[in-house]
């Protein structure tokens, strides 16, 4: 069969809608569909967003949030079994003894190592583990900006209401406070380590808004801002020579006898031997989870986020919250088919792209909270089907890119997007004369460990930073500030770890017994020892290839 | 009823990328050589989901999956071609007659500085990274980049101590290292690129105005009664405010 003909990168038939799409552009400069009212808000959520439309979720079995909804995805892995055998592990001998371990590389870990130094921890005695490389992380691949109030007609108060607003007023706000207060500290800090922040000739900060921010806050590095922030802070890190180790996941955290944390079970990806680490006190800066593809959805993260640092926190009897929202970015790849689900900043919209449906038309504010925005995509396609379906089967909105340069003067594409415009003329596709076809895809893991604004959990020992924290954000997240989350609480996670071991005892004993009163606590609820987790990895292999393989070396 | 078949039908169209390829569904195939081996795998796929097709799970070699992190470097000739191209696999289609191998790792030596000592000379980058005169300009770096980088140029930048122009050209380094495994003349391109990037932020680019003082206000306290009057705020106060504040948000 011969393969389906491509004009620039896109079927004839898509190329009808293309020229609708064109047809309305220039009529659609400054004509923007109004902003939704609170209550309309509510409405298309509650029938078109993920999280809310039926199905899709239970409550928790076990453990601290007992009852609590959340996803399947994810209750299926706090009603797993562990990977390993507490009483076939040797705790007696310990490979690292250090006072602060931080498990994951990516800007909030890396943020909390350099940090702990600063704040007095000697090199020798912190220890970073990854499960992948430093840097394989969420973080690296974050495009869109860290936001700041910074400008003099912006404040940190404002940017609390806005983050508030968009959280739907579930955030926890003296948590929220230390994030929008802390965030120029962090960019003045980012500033002196040398990160090449987008400026004008005077220094001055080009800033530009996220959707559902008031005021223009945004700190951008082109569209490689994660990247660029955390390769400069990495750096840094290797500058100071702090121990690093990689493809050394932790598989369960260490608990003392009255169940403090006091360290970890890290596992070798690559020889299967496990190292025991004492730490006086563990910061658990593992990351997000949307590579358990939530609902059936394609996702933005990468390889490794398989939520192992909420299993782990959980079974030494750590707080979550907000377990059941999800955050789906609206505007992920819907073709061609090798980048389904990747990521298309939002910084496009705050450039003066514009959502249009197969017949030209706009449809929404461009800049709604991230939430909102989706569900208004996902009506477009499946409800009002104004989508334009893909050779593939999916459906998608246009994501009118060609406006930016008309708006901004040619060349702003090229300039501010290399990231995006790099993506899709790989793919054959110019989106700097083509729109882009756009759907809803998992971004972000809105919860997690509960935090306070030290990085603290209820668990004495235990810290947590970044994605894998609940409570900042509420039940949905804005623009910039995921980097901004990382950094913020990477900081002050490094900075009270420190302070927290100059006062904690140095011969807490190494016990594995949450795990076996975990254990204890499935059977006694009835689950079956059928899925263990944390699961490390997702599964991509080929079904012919699995269903024939068998292991006989090893 | 008509939302939840609203997400089956979603999670029905996401099935290839979420759960893996259906043989059943495959229109078109390639043949790509894995290390010298012959897979036949869907023509529709990256690279990397090519060779997760086949059977492979990756340990090494996989990180962001989005060409961000750089982890997945690989080099690969086509049947009846001499040129060696290099790509990341997961931003790259396969290609039928693919020969390719990954190079998941770069040894490469990292100079220590202290950026808040080192001065904004344009001696730096030679004093730390001496071979960078050894480069023989054959252009082979900006040859092997997946990211289309001038690289060559770039490292010439280097030699004559020009942060503001290695800065330019390298910005959109995802550090994979495929560069420092070409070069003949033994360079470690991303490290010196990084060192000036990092000089050029600090010391190059003016400084932010604004910033010093908002920090200094939030310091000082300057915003600590406002933040304590919002936060006793009822539910339905905030809502009024924030539904005000979103009426007259800045839009561009």
């Amino acid at each position: 069969m011969a393969e389906l003909k491509l004009i620039d990168g896109y079927p004839e038939y898509m190329r009808e809608s293309i020229k609708l799409v064109e047809r309305t552009r220039s009529k659609r400069i400054g004509k923007l569909p109004p902003q939704m009212t609170p209550d309309e808000r509510e409405e298309i959520l509650n029938r078109y967003h993920p999280d809310y439309a039926p199905g899709g979720k239970r409550p928790i079995k076990i453990g601290p949030n007992k009852g609590d909804i959340a996803p399947n995805e994810v209750v299926d892995l706090l009603e797993a079994y562990p990977l390993i055998a507490p009483e076939e592990i040797d705790l007696s001998k310990v490979d690292y003894d250090v006072d602060v371990l931080i498990i994951g590389g990516g800007l909030a870990g890396t943020s909390a190592a350099l940090l702990a130094n600063d704040c007095g921890v000697p090199v020798e005695k912190i220890l970073l583990t990854n499960k992948l490389r430093h840097g394989d992380s969420n973080s690296i691949m974050a495009q869109g900006g860290t936001q700041a109030a910074d400008r003099p007609e912006d404040s940190p108060v404002i940017h609390y209401i806005d983050a508030l607003g968009g959280g739907h007023f579930t955030n926890k706000p003296d948590v929220l406070r230390a994030l929008v207060e802390d965030a120029p500290l962090v960019i003045k800090w980012l500033e002196k380590l040398g990160v090449m922040f987008d400026k004008d000739s005077e220094g001055n900060f080009i800033e530009l808004t996220g959707g559902g921010t008031s005021k223009r806050r945004m700190h951008a590095c082109r569209d490689y801002t994660g990247m660029e922030e955390l390769r400069v802070l990495r750096d840094e890190f290797r500058n100071r020579g702090i121990p690093c180790l990689e493809f050394y996941p932790a598989v369960e955290l260490i608990t003392s006898s009255e169940g403090k944390v006091t360290g970890a079970v890290l596992w070798s990806l690559e020889t299967g031997e496990y190292k025991i680490v004492k730490a006086k006190a563990t910061i658990l800066a593992t990351g997000g989870f949307g590579r358990l593809h939530i609902r059936g959805f394609p996702t933005t993260n990468h390889y490794g986020a398989t939520c192992d640092g909420v299993v782990l926190a959980y079974r030494v009897g750590a707080k979550l919250r907000d377990t059941d929202t999800v955050q789906y970015h609206p505007t992920g790849a819907a073709y061609p088919q090798q980048i389904i689900g990747l990521l298309l900043t939002e910084k496009l919209r705050t450039s003066g792209a514009q959502p249009v449906n197969k017949d030209g038309e706009a449809f929404v504010f461009p800049l709604e909270p991230r939430d909102v925005e989706a569900a208004a995509f996902i009506r477009e396609c499946y409800d009002r089907d104004k989508g334009i379906t893909t050779p593939t089967g999916m459906r998608g909105i246009w994501l009118d890119t060609p406006l930016i340069d008309i708006i901004n003067g040619k060349g702003t594409i090229e300039r501010s997007f290399p990231a995006m415009v790099r993506m899709f003329r790989r793919f054959g596709i110019d989106m700097t004369k083509d729109p882009v076809l756009v759907f809803p895809t998992l971004h972000y893991q809105n919860g997690g460990v509960e935090t306070d604004p030290q990085g603290k959990t209820n668990v004495e020992g235990l810290f947590v930073a970044g994605e894998v924290s609940g409570g900042v954000h509420g039940k949905n997240r804005l623009m910039g500030n995921s980097t901004l989350d990382c950094l913020v609480f990477g900081r002050r996670a490094g900075m009270y770890a420190a302070e927290y071991v100059k006062s904690a005892k140095s011969d807490e004993k190494l016990t594995l017994e949450h795990v076996k009163k975990y254990v204890n606590m499935l059977k006694e609820a009835g689950i079956k020892p059928e899925r263990k987790a944390p699961i490390l990895l997702p599964e991509y292999r080929g079904k012919e290839v699995l269903a024939r393989k068998i292991d006989i070396i090893y | 009823m008509k939302e939840k078949s609203i997400m089956e039908e979603i999670a029905e169209a996401n099935k290839a990328v979420t759960k893996g390829v259906d043989e059943k569904d495959i229109k078109h195939w390639a043949t790509i050589y894995i290390m010298g081996k012959a897979y036949k795998v869907p023509a529709d796929l990256t690279i990397m989901q090519a060779m997760e097709y086949a059977g492979y799970k990756f340990i090494r070699s996989c990180g962001c999956r989005a060409g961000f992190c750089g982890a997945c470097s690989t080099v690969y000739r086509k049947k009846g071609e001499y040129k060696l191209r290099a790509a990341m696999a997961c931003q790259t289609r396969v290609e039928d007659g693919m020969y390719l191998v990954q190079i998941p790792f770069t040894p490469a030596e990292k100079a220590i500085y202290d950026i808040t000592k080192e001065e904004y000379d344009p001696s730096v980058l030679v004093k730390c990274y001496p071979e960078i005169m050894r480069c023989l300009a054959c252009n082979t770096c900006t040859k092997s980049c997946p990211q289309d980088l001038q690289v060559m140029d770039y490292v010439q930048a280097a030699i004559r101590g020009d942060f503001a122009q290695v800065a330019e050209l390298s910005f959109d380094c995802i550090q994979c290292g495929l560069c420092a495994m070409r070069c003949p003349a033994e360079i470690v391109q991303y490290h010196i690129a990084q060192l000036a990037r990092r000089m050029y932020g600090r010391y190059g680019l003016p400084e932010e105005k604004n910033l010093e003082k908002r920090v200094e206000e939030i310091k000082e306290g300057k915003y600590n009664k406002e933040f304590e009057r919002i936060m006793s705020l009822s539910s339905d106060e905030l809502k009024n405010l924030y539904t005000e504040m979103q009426r007259k948000r800045e839009v561009y």
